[in-house]
């Protein structure tokens, strides 16, 4: 069976996004690798109820968890999209949302909740500083760019970014999820972060 | 006058340029300077508002301290240097101030300076694996590369006392009793606002002792600061507190301009009073949002959110920007208020008006609130000076310690307004004194708003600004207490050290103070209370 390239959102249309070439490539990829009827129709019910409620651990540091707070009101209530449930503890979060600059005293953290998060884990960056180390580039103590430490499924650049563009950056997630493979691996996963690092591995074989 | 005082009977004290008074006093002559001045009988220096440490290169590293008489209300600075590079050694003043067991601790961080006799020598931003001094001049910005192993934290801290000879002797102490059970707090908890670390010492369910750990968001800002030119440092101050990112902005901009002998029109400044009342409404609809979620209250916190878009939507009219807006500059501001500011600004003060009375119908008087708030987390007057916990915080301990009436800067001199103190040293007064001043910024505002006089909105500075050499200093009353900056300039186009008056950093000190025979379960609420925002205070 062959999935169709359509990752639908209710509330925007699917021409309105950007990037939908990358979605694109991971669906052909899935079509590639052979697409079974059952499989596909169980992962794409798996897919929706993941992708409607995700999970969120929240490191916020700085500015840009303040414009989560925002979202969390009632002006910009994020609950419509489904991502308003917020964990505190690494085990039960789908999405690690990291909001403002990761120092070099945190950046340890930072990797050790990635790490005891269980999978399929997904990170969202959020801001200039948690991308490029923003403002504080040239600083002895700013980590430039958490993709240095952990993958990064979706970038939300501004400093801080607007509620807009955080529902922006998680339906991209969401869109995300809605093509993936969950049965038998998650599949457009770049492995070569992973802590027991297993594509190193099968180089080396 | 004080400084002319020491100068006259100190030998080899001399005044430093600038508009700060510092006076120079000589290293074995300090600590006797300090402590006169400590225990005037006229007008005790009992608020130290700031400890500096500063690399002079030649001269060698030192110190300068700010201090005020909470009597009076007289200032004096003082600075002192320790021409030995490699061990430099200052005597501590954390006896005659409390603060200045953290500030002195932050000295230490950047510069490698030891103070004799402060019982904790640790580390305050930095990991404690750290190696160097990053505000060194010759510090090399390349010589800590990112760790992802671990960081151990010491239970035992370093006290030097310098012994008769001369020569340096350290002596141990545990940072916590031995029958104390240690939990850790943070840096990734909802209820820190931020990336707080605290160990808590437990005794049962009591608290006995508070060991904050900062520098989770330590950017170094000061740092930078060093290498960009003025225009370009004000980019950074809405990014220490940004829920006060107007009147940061707008202490670093009066500095620099009294500095460069700038006058702006007094159009500049009816905005800039505005908009720094509606950053502090603002910040205080959010304070409360934040201390009733954090006590398991959800409706308040959606009735503080819907008020404050409201303020956002203003900003961002005129500005552009909703949390961060960067609108002072050197001279003025960045463009002209909208056409609609005014009247919004007016309905926005009627509706405020019309709903503030709802807060406290819903939280104020509620039972679950006045247990939990009143009569716990006590600060006394006397703590609350010694610690330097400016702000609301302060005001709650009955201390009226307000820049807007000490040190009137804008139109805070012109304007009817009340300063808003309690005597209950408790959460509960804490948390009033914020609400009230919600009101007393309608207050301000509704005097200003019908008034802004025509004019320049920014008048034309040089393309390039260089300050005079010396020492400069202003300080503005933001959302939680006294915002300084420091600025030392050796005549260039770049601050030689600028440096930041966290309000948040005595507040962090003072929680043990405040937590300290209290319930666990306290500690967030007393936290909440106290209003802090992490940014501000790891810079």
């Amino acid at each position: 069976m062959e999935v169709k390239k359509m990752a639908p959102i209710r509330s925007m249309k699917y021409e309105e996004f950007k990037n939908n070439d990358y979605l694109e490539g991971l669906v052909r990829q899935l079509n590639d690798e052979g697409a079974g009827v059952i499989l596909t129709t169980v992962d794409r019910l798996i897919n929706w109820g993941r992708s409607n409620s995700v999970w969120g651990l929240l490191l916020g540091t700085s500015c840009c968890a303040i414009e989560f707070m925002a979202l969390g009101a009632a002006r910009y209530d994020m609950a419509r999209f489904g991502f308003e449930v917020t964990r505190n503890s690494p085990r039960q979060a789908d999405v690690l949302v990291v909001m403002g600059t990761i120092t070099y005293r945190t950046a340890p953290v930072m990797k050790r909740l990635y790490d005891q998060m269980a999978e399929p884990k997904y990170v969202v960056a959020v801001g200039g500083c948690t991308i490029s180390g923003g403002p504080f580039i040239k600083s002895y103590n700013v980590v430039n760019g958490i993709d240095q430490i952990i993958p990064v499924d979706v970038y939300i650049p501004g400093c801080p970014p607007r509620p807009e563009a955080f529902y922006y950056g998680l339906m991209q997630l969401q869109r995300k999820m809605k093509v993936e493979r969950f049965l038998g691996g998650v599949n457009g996963k770049d492995l070569q972060h992973e802590p027991n690092g297993k594509k190193e591995k099968g180089g080396d074989e | 006058m004080k400084r002319d005082e020491i100068i006259k009977t100190i030998e080899g004290a001399e005044l430093c340029p600038g508009n700060a008074g510092v006076v120079k006093v000589p290293l074995s002559q300090f600590r006797k300077v300090a402590e006169g001045l400590r225990y005037d009988k006229e007008s005790p220096m009992d608020f130290l508002r700031e400890v500096v440490g500063v690399d002079w290169g030649e001269e060698g590293l030192g110190a300068v301290y700010f201090m005020e008489s909470t009597v009076t209300g007289e200032t004096a600075a003082l600075k002192v240097v320790s021409d030995d590079r490699e061990t430099a050694l200052l005597p501590t003043v954390s006896d005659l101030w409390k603060t200045a067991l953290i500030k002195e601790r932050e000295a230490y961080d950047f510069l490698g300076i030891r103070f004799t006799g402060h019982p904790d020598m640790r580390r305050l931003f930095l990991r404690e694996d750290w190696i160097g001094w990053p505000l060194r001049k010759d510090y090399d910005m390349k010589s800590n590369p990112l760790r992802l192993d671990n960081e151990i934290n010491a239970d035992i801290t370093r006290e030097y006392r310098l012994r008769k000879d001369g020569t340096l002797e350290g002596i141990d102490h545990p940072i916590f009793g031995e029958n104390d059970f240690v939990v850790n707090m943070g840096p990734q908890h909802p209820s820190t606002h931020g990336a707080l670390r605290m160990r808590i010492g437990l005794d049962g369910e009591v608290i006995t002792k508070v060991d904050p750990i900062l520098g989770y968001i330590h950017r170094g800002i000061e740092k930078m600061n060093e290498s960009l030119t003025y225009p370009q440092t004000l980019g950074m101050t809405d990014r220490l507190d940004y829920l006060s990112a107007h009147q940061s902005r707008h202490a670093l901009c009066m500095c620099i301009e009294k500095a460069a002998g700038i006058e702006v029109t007094e159009r500049v400044k009816y905005i800039r009073t505005i908009m720094d009342e509606l950053q502090r409404i603002d910040s205080h609809l959010l304070f409360y949002s934040c201390l009733v979620l954090d006590m398991g209250a959800m409706t308040p916190f959606f009735y503080g959110f819907r008020e404050r878009e409201m303020i956002l939507d203003i900003f961002e009219e005129t500005t552009g920007g909703r949390l961060i807006q960067h609108y002072n500059l050197i001279g003025g501001v960045q463009d002209d208020i909208h056409p609609t500011f005014c009247q919004k600004v007016k309905e926005f003060i009627a509706h405020l008006r019309k709903v503030i009375p709802d807060y406290h119908r819903i939280f104020t008087g509620n039972v679950i609130a006045d247990t939990r708030l009143k009569g716990v987390g006590m600060l006394s007057k006397e703590d609350a000076i010694s610690l330097g916990c400016t702000g609301g915080t302060g005001r709650a301990s009955g201390w009226a310690n307000d820049v807007r009436k000490r040190h009137p800067y804008g139109l805070y001199d012109k304007i009817d307004f009340k300063q808003i103190t309690y005597d209950g040293c408790d959460s509960f007064s804490r948390y009033m004194v914020r609400m009230d001043e919600i009101m007393e910024s309608c207050r301000i505002i509704e005097q200003l708003i019908d008034n802004i006089p025509e004019g320049e909105y920014r008048v034309k500075t040089k393309p390039i600004i260089k300050l005079p050499e010396g020492i400069w200093t202003s300080a503005v009353e933001t959302s939680r207490g006294e915002f300084g900056v420091m600025i030392e300039s050796h005549g260039d186009k770049t601050p030689y050290r600028m440096h930041f008056r966290s309000t948040g950093l005595p507040l962090v000190q003072a929680m043990d103070t405040m937590c300290r025979g209290w319930k666990f379960a306290d500690l967030i609420a007393i936290g909440a209370s106290a209003d802090f925002v992490i940014p501000d205070i790891d810079r």
